[in-house]
């Protein structure tokens, strides 16, 4: 099914007997689901942007790099920088933004900036009864009945299938530099980007790769803005990070370079295992990746997010232990896991509960979240 | 504004009601004396009152979760209520609601700064939350203008902003995770020091709904490393319309100040008069502050003064130190208390695109002369988030009638040009009966299937967000 408008995508979920595979590019498979294929690409166009107002309307089926090529014109981008799943999960297509919003993926900037959900401002979506639904709107402050915009980002297409989304953008800042700092474990270089993080120098990126693109560890500290401010910072944190003799990489292309690295997970492409995704309190990262003994580490968000290629059929789970306060994702897993972190009973049953409300009949991508 | 009439079977089962809820809180935490209750009966939005039929303050999640479980079983409607300063009347009581106040929980529980979170009881007000962190010069961003007393549960039932959200964005933005007690007594916890949800966002649906999902007696906050500094600059221009497309010209710029706050004629001349603040004689002003350190307060600053230039000013002021800071503030910030100093008034805080603006303060100009009622402006302008006030007399009958019917109008119009009803105030009863214009039938119905999976029974503020008529059906479910 590729419906062309949300009419007629209503009108095929009203008559749908089975389960549907919600799908917008494909190129973010993860965890399972079975059904007939419904894709949302042929509903696809730049439906509204008003660099003026930071504000991009569009239909969900929209190809991600249209959306950023209409915005690089502007000087503008979508500022969750949101990770290309395609090296880490072997996929291929064109990522479209209503798969960016239905996994609200985010990048290296979401611990500044804020997550894809962050910067949705409305959504329209038809509900697994065909039900056409409106929440939000187009304006940055909206307080307006129910946040729905929120529960349709990372909902995977489970509770309704979005045909348009509008987004808070934002302007691309005229300079980027990136502290790069050397040889660092990960104990050692979380408390630095915990302190980076914690300075008044507005720090965009803050990752650790224990296996950088030469093989050598490296820790990375990302500001962005004008070009003399970058500069000021730039020298500010190096002064606070002297004792790692930090270089500063301001050329444009070598700095995107890394933090697509970080981005993309760039380390796990091509290498056999499970992935992981781990959501956690940056100062217990460093523990709590000595736990997993994985075969290769990736820590963004200051250490709040941890990649992890573990051995196939691991259960990252079983290792974080029952203490574990945050949650993991088998973002590529080959055993019989559950993708999505179970949640304790009483909230499963809200979650179980809302599904039942809007997917009454258990049609859009069944099993996928519980 | 229209209320649902009190069940009658609970007025009549009061006594036996607080018997029960003095049994799981100790006794000055229950209030039912009428003269006492009367401290309830209304919140921000005082021209509707109604005293409840007690109020209940308790001390921690375990004492909610016993009154919540008594309510649930008694059939008896809740009203959460933070430090009452909704303006949209939404701690608004019924005669058979409780009041549940969270007042007395307004403890830090932990603070941690290499993780850059607090978590607090609350009851705590927005800005000793602040307070709580400002030694090691943090701050928790998000700033009403009624900060000083406001509470985090309001700010999380409302989904809060402020002056400087253009930059940090608002409490959605900024809140990690909650504890949260069901309407049936169960304690979950949504989120924590981790960045977001494993599974669906919980907390995101949670934040916004104004007390009808939970009641939130913890939180998790982000705060944020104080920047080095902050100036502002006041540009007066001779147009509204030329204010607006500086504004525009700005955010297109790339610079993203922390805040531009727009005044129109009416509210600069009411501040004025109240303040003293030295402002220009002008048709609108406005004041954009940008942070960092001198160097970079000063690239920035050269930028938007560059831009404003443009557009020819009548007047351009640069703070050169803190005092003159201050007074570029003054009069914005006592702007509310100038309005009420000469008048009653309303405030409104629809939200419109910014290319709008322009077109709608026009409109807003012909509808205050056609009503006769006047109506100055001040608002959020970075974030199209506007604040007109409506001038009236509250003494002279009629005129709140005539008020409201103005509010409408203005808010009918946000919608119309793309924007919405409100930004930062929330829905409550005020605006419960525009929520159609906004909003078509089968949108708030999903918005409703939320609330029937979090409180099946309709108790929890009940009256409040949805068109009476429009969630009837569900509350009379309830009642049976």
């Amino acid at each position: 099914m590729r419906p062309e408008t949300e009419t007629e995508l209503a009108e095929m979920i009203r008559d749908a007997s089975g389960p549907l595979r919600v799908r917008g590019g494909g190129t973010r498979a993860v965890g399972r689901s079975a059904g007939e294929l419904l894709e949302t690409g042929a509903m696809s166009g730049i439906v509204l942007h008003e660099p003026g107002a930071l504000t991009l309307v569009a239909k969900a089926g929209t190809p991600l790099a249209e959306i950023e090529a209409a915005l690089e014109s502007e000087g503008q981008r979508l500022a969750f920088e949101p990770m290309d799943h395609r090296g880490l999960l072997g996929t291929d297509g064109a990522p479209t933004i209503g798969g960016v919003a239905a996994a609200n993926v985010s990048g290296p900037r979401r611990v500044q900036a804020g997550a894809c959900r962050d910067f949705m401002l409305g959504v329209r979506f038809v509900d697994g009864a065909g039900r056409v639904v409106s929440n939000g709107g187009r304006v940055m402050k909206n307080v307006t009945g129910y946040d729905l915009v929120k529960l349709m980002a990372g909902s995977w297409g489970t509770l309704g299938v979005m045909t348009e989304i509008s987004f808070k953008v934002l302007p691309k800042p005229a300079a980027t530099a990136t502290l790069v700092l050397g040889g660092l474990s990960p104990e050692e270089a979380v408390p630095v980007l915990s302190q980076a993080l914690g300075s008044p120098f507005d720090v965009s990126g803050a990752a650790h790769l224990p296996e950088g693109p030469e093989g050598s560890p490296l820790t990375l500290v990302r500001i962005e803005g004008f070009a003399e401010s970058v500069a000021y910072r730039g020298g500010r944190l190096s002064e606070l990070f002297a004792r790692h003799q930090p270089l500063v990489e301001t050329d444009e292309a070598r700095g995107a370079t890394l933090w697509k690295a970080v981005r993309d997970v760039e380390a796990f492409h091509g290498r056999p295992g499970d992935v992981w995704r781990i959501s956690c309190t940056p100062s217990e990262a460093p523990a709590l990746a000595a736990t997993l003994g994985a075969d290769a580490l990736v820590f963004d968000w200051g250490g709040g997010l941890i990649w992890a290629l573990l051995p196939e059929g691991a259960d990252a789970r079983d290792r974080l232990g029952a203490g574990f306060r945050g949650h993991a994702t088998a973002v590529r897993a080959s055993g019989d896991v559950p993708t999505f972190q179970p949640e304790p009973a009483p909230v499963a049953a809200l979650s179980a509960g809302l599904r039942a409300r809007f997917d009454p009949k258990g049609l859009l991508n069944p099993g996928l979240m519980a | 504004m229209q209320m649902p009439e009190p069940d009658a079977r609970v007025l009549t089962r009061k006594a036996e009601i607080v018997a029960r809820l003095r049994e799981v809180l100790p006794a000055d935490a229950v209030i039912d004396d009428e003269a006492e209750t009367r401290a309830y009966e209304c919140d921000a939005l005082t021209a509707y009152r109604c005293p409840p039929l007690c109020a209940v303050l308790p001390a921690t999640t375990e004492e909610v979760s016993a009154v919540l479980t008594i309510c649930h079983e008694e059939g008896v409607p809740v009203v959460p209520r933070g430090s009452g300063t909704s303006l949209a009347g939404g701690a608004l009581p019924t005669a058979d609601s409780v009041i549940l106040g969270v007042a007395r929980m307004n403890e830090v529980l932990e603070t941690d700064y290499d993780n850059r979170f607090i978590r607090v009881q609350t009851g705590r007000t927005n800005l000793s939350v602040t307070g709580a962190v400002e030694e090691e010069d943090f701050f928790y961003a998000p700033d009403p203008s009624s900060q000083l007393a406001c509470a985090i549960a309001g700010n999380i039932a409302m989904n809060s902003g402020g002056a400087h959200c253009l930059k940090y964005g608002v409490t959605t933005n900024n809140l990690l995770g909650v504890t949260m007690v069901l309407m049936d007594g169960t304690v979950i916890e949504l989120g924590g020091a981790h960045l977001d949800p494993g599974g669906l966002d919980l907390l995101g649906l949670v934040c916004g709904s104004e007390g009808q999902l939970g009641v939130v007696t913890e939180a998790t906050l982000r705060i944020l490393r104080k920047p080095e500094g902050a100036r502002p600059v006041l540009i007066a221009f001779n147009s509204n319309e030329v204010a607006g497309e500086c504004v525009s010209d700005i955010i297109k710029a790339g610079v993203l100040p922390v805040a531009i706050e727009f005044m129109d004629r009416p509210c600069i001349v009411a501040c004025e008069a109240f303040a003293k603040a030295g402002y220009p004689d002008c048709e609108a002003l406005l004041i954009v502050e940008v942070e960092g350190s001198e160097a970079e307060i000063a690239e920035q600053l050269g930028l938007i003064t560059q831009i404003a230039r443009r557009h020819d000013p009548v007047e351009l002021r640069e703070a050169q130190d803190a005092d003159e800071a201050g007074r570029i503030w003054l009069g914005r910030k006592s702007a509310f208390g100038a309005m009420g100093q000469i008048n009653d008034y309303m405030c409104l805080d629809g939200t419109i695109p910014v290319s709008a603006l322009p077109q709608v303060l026009r409109r807003i100009g012909e509808l205050s002369r056609e009503v006769g009622l006047e109506v100055a402006n001040v608002f959020h302008a970075g974030d199209g988030n506007m604040h007109p006030l409506i001038l009236f007399n509250a003494n002279q009958p009629g005129e709140l009638e005539k008020c409201e019917a103005l509010g409408a109008e203005i808010l009918k119009l946000c919608v119309e040009v793309g924007g919405c009803l409100t930004g930062e105030h929330g829905v409550g009863i005020e605006k419960r009966d525009l929520m159609t214009v906004q909003y078509a039938p089968a949108d708030l119905e999903a918005q409703m299937a939320v609330k029937d999976v979090f409180d099946p029974g309709w108790l929890l503020n009940p009256a409040k967000v949805f068109p009476l008529a429009v969630s009837e059906a569900r509350r009379a479910v309830a009642a049976e």
